[in-house]
């Protein structure tokens, strides 16, 4: 239970769609969505294939959790090879998509093979059909959305689709569900362009249910209610959302500025929550509209901006003077502070077209940085630029190049590349600020040093979300450590990684986990789910879906080695702030992490950790 | 002597009236500490959660020994968090 125990097999070389039933064997041992999909992955493609080719295979997931009425259960993921890293790749989304998904009998959905053409998958629960998108090929995320609607005569549809950036193959295209919620990172949305596939859309009304309804209903309440009672995820979140942290970390000292450069930003106040609620000289209204909620959510930490009428990217463009998705802090940071712009207006158009054309919003602006400091050292120039002033603080650079990389055009397109691919081809590989090709979000790792090892271990290149220390470094949650110091980062970066793994397998958010721990979880998962899930089994599922990726990626060709971080975290002090005169302390914790994880001195699982993990 | 003070999120609505932005010079006592400072403003002690003095986190148990020299930044918040 709670498990629909199907999935739906689409061979897109074929033009078939099976159900199968799920394998429970492994529902049990991985639990579902970023788990159980990564089983399935890793079980039935060659790590070494390229991304995309038609041997790469990608899979849409729901968690056990997904449709019921546990809070923020609403979540799915889009597992596959990256294209942006070549690795293991797992991007979580929230929206409407995965519990509609869910209600029509589907824990998930693998896609094999290539289309000849463009098609969009059609669910209308059982009823499953590959149908001709060569009309929406070519046009935006939002404009498929509405023409699948509309096509099918029903706005209760759910969409999932690309844009056009997904299409013309920019590595780190995203999946776009619900207009602007999207499984963003690693280049998922680039798998779905190379496989012809447009959009996914689906409809479901069959219901979710679960093993003990009693006990779960008093389970999921009284997780609500530690939601609600909650400083953070009941009064902070909803009112703020994570826009708050601009101001925050940029006091601590680790706001990454203009590619890492500098690690405090003199325009951060101007792009933060705080100048998001400011009413504005034109009209009188403040940037942010209202909060939102992804499906089931109690929480609501989404934003719904507007831009300023009068700003010069949206005169005469009605399309976005309307209220869409606004700036979330990781999207705030890499569009701002990481290439100095701090015209907030700008930042959300930037923001409205990565979600109106499916880009990261996280590596485009990072990767837009790395350009503005290879202008600056006259490695590109306007002539390669295709007549961008591609300098450091230009708005106008940054919305235009949002527009030219979400259509794949120009010099947008080598935008599209990635820092690592651009960085390399302009010779000057030391100024990609990524981990395995994936960029880094918005905290520096010498001003928040677990951070450091957070994005040097993650599985999917770069990320915060893979073991968010943050949390306990930088605000206390569940209790506070020193940011500046090495000294036990080890072990929290290892505790939040299995934790966090087994959270994304849940269908729930992990913003949860700002008032939820385990053993607020568990009591949920257990009540839902057959079979034990203890806060220790679901620790011990954690540990093994972090092995199962990890093994993943050294089939694919990654090694210790690759557990790095760009040298100018290692070698360029902190200019200022507390962090002043640090660099990152990865070579001590390093060693001392592979040792806790049961691994090699190369970062290999050793056999016992392998037959201790039931691998 | 004066101190640079940034309250954020609701504490905001504690800024002397007419600060601009989020922050203002504040005159203190010499002998200021991030617990002075907070009862000098009213703030509701309960919604400092993060205090942090030139960058650093002040503990709550170090709130009231932890001295402040002239021309330090203390910038608050409440509970807050994000991703
Ligand atoms: S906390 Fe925010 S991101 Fe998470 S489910 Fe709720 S609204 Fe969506």
């Amino acid at each position: 239970m709670a498990w629909a125990r199907r999935i739906l097999r689409v061979n897109l070389t074929k033009g078939t769609c099976t159900h199968e039933p799920l394998n429970m064997d492994w529902a049990k041992r991985y639990l579902g969505q970023r788990g159980l999909a990564t089983k399935y992955l890793t079980e039935e493609i060659d790590p070494k294939v390229d991304p995309l080719d038609p041997g790469n295979k990608l899979i849409m997931a729901t968690g056990p959790l997904t449709g019921t009425c546990a809070s923020t259960a609403g979540r799915y993921s889009v597992i596959t090879k990256g294209a942006l890293t070549g690795a293991i790749a797992c991007s979580n989304s929230g929206g409407f998509f995965g519990n509609e998904m869910k209600n029509a009998g589907l824990d998930m959905i693998i896609f094999e093979g290539r289309a000849t053409s463009p098609v969009y998958l059609f669910i209308d629960n059982d009823d499953c059909q590959l149908l001709d998108a060569s009309g929406y090929w070519g046009t935006s995320v939002w404009d498929t959305e509405e023409g699948i609607k509309e096509a099918h005569g029903d706005p209760q549809i759910r969409v999932a689709s690309i844009g056009v950036a997904g299409e013309k193959g920019v590595k780190f295209a995203c999946v776009v569900n619900d207009m602007h919620r999207a499984a963003g990172r690693s280049g998922v949305g680039t798998v779905m362009g190379s496989k012809n596939l447009k959009a996914v859309a689906i409809r479901g009304t069959k219901g979710v249910s679960v093993d003990d309804m009693p006990a779960f209903l008093k389970a999921a309440a009284a997780g609500k209610a530690v939601l609600a009672d909650n400083a953070v995820t009941g009064q902070g979140l909803p009112a703020y959302g994570t826009q708050v942290l601009m101001n925050v970390i940029n006091e601590t000292g680790a706001l990454p500025t203009r590619n890492h450069r500098d690690i405090q930003f003199e325009g951060a106040s101007k792009i933060s929550a705080e100048a998001m609620a400011e009413p504005r000289e034109s009209d009188g209204k403040p940037n942010l509209v209202r909060n939102a909620a992804c499906f089931g959510c109690t929480i609501a930490c989404g934003r719904v901006s507007t831009i300023d009428r009068t700003h010069y990217t949206v005169v005469d463009r009605p399309q976005y003077q309307k209220a869409s998705g606004g700036l979330e802090y990781e999207a705030a940071w890499a569009l701002g502070a990481a290439t100095g712009v701090d015209d907030l207006d700008a930042l959300t158009f930037a923001n409205f077209i990565c979600n109106e054309q499916g880009i990261d919003p996280i590596s485009f602006g990072a990767t837009v940085g790395a350009a503005m400091e290879m202008f600056e050292d006259g490695v590109i120039t306007t002539k390669e630029a295709g007549g961008i002033d591609v300098k450091f603080g230009s708005a106008k650079a940054l919305t235009d190049l949002a527009e030219l990389c979400g259509r794949g055009e120009g010099f947008g397109a080598e935008i599209g590349l990635g820092s690592k691919l651009l960085c390399e081809k302009y010779g000057k590989p030391e100024l990609s600020m990524s981990v395995k090709g994936q960029e880094f979000p918005a905290y520096d790792g010498r001003g928040i040093q677990g951070m450091g090892l957070t994005y040097a271990t993650s599985n999917r290149g770069a990320c915060h979300l893979r073991s968010y220390t943050v949390a306990s470094e930088i605000l206390g949650i569940p209790e506070k450590t020193d940011p500046l110091v090495t000294d036990g980062k080890a072990g929290l970066v290892k505790a939040f990684q299995d934790a966090t793994a087994a959270v994304d397998s849940a269908g729930i958010c992990v913003f949860t986990t700002f008032a939820w721990t385990l053993e607020d979880i568990a009591p949920q998962i257990d009540a839902a789910c057959e079979g034990d899930w203890s806060v220790e089994a679901l620790l011990a599922t954690g540990e093994r879906i972090w092995n199962l990726e990890r093994q993943f990626n050294l089939a694919a060709g990654f090694t210790g080695k690759d557990d790095n971080l760009p040298p100018r975290l290692m070698k360029d002090a902190a200019k200022t702030g507390p962090a002043k005169g640090l660099t990152s302390g990865l070579d001590k914790m390093l060693p001392e992490y592979y040792q806790l994880r049961g691994w090699s001195k190369d970062g290999v699982p050793t056999n016992e950790t392998v037959s201790r993990l039931e691998l | 002597m004066k101190i640079r003070v940034k309250l954020y999120a609701s504490l905001a609505e504690h800024l002397p009236a007419g600060t601009k932005g989020n922050e203002t010079d504040l005159e203190v006592a010499a002998d200021a500490t991030p617990a002075t400072v907070i009862a000098q403003l009213g703030l509701p002690e309960k919604m400092c959660h993060l205090v942090l003095l030139n960058g650093v986190y002040v503990e709550p148990s170090a709130r009231a020994a932890t001295s402040i020299r002239d021309g330090d930044a203390l910038a608050m918040w409440p509970p807050v968090a994000g991703g």
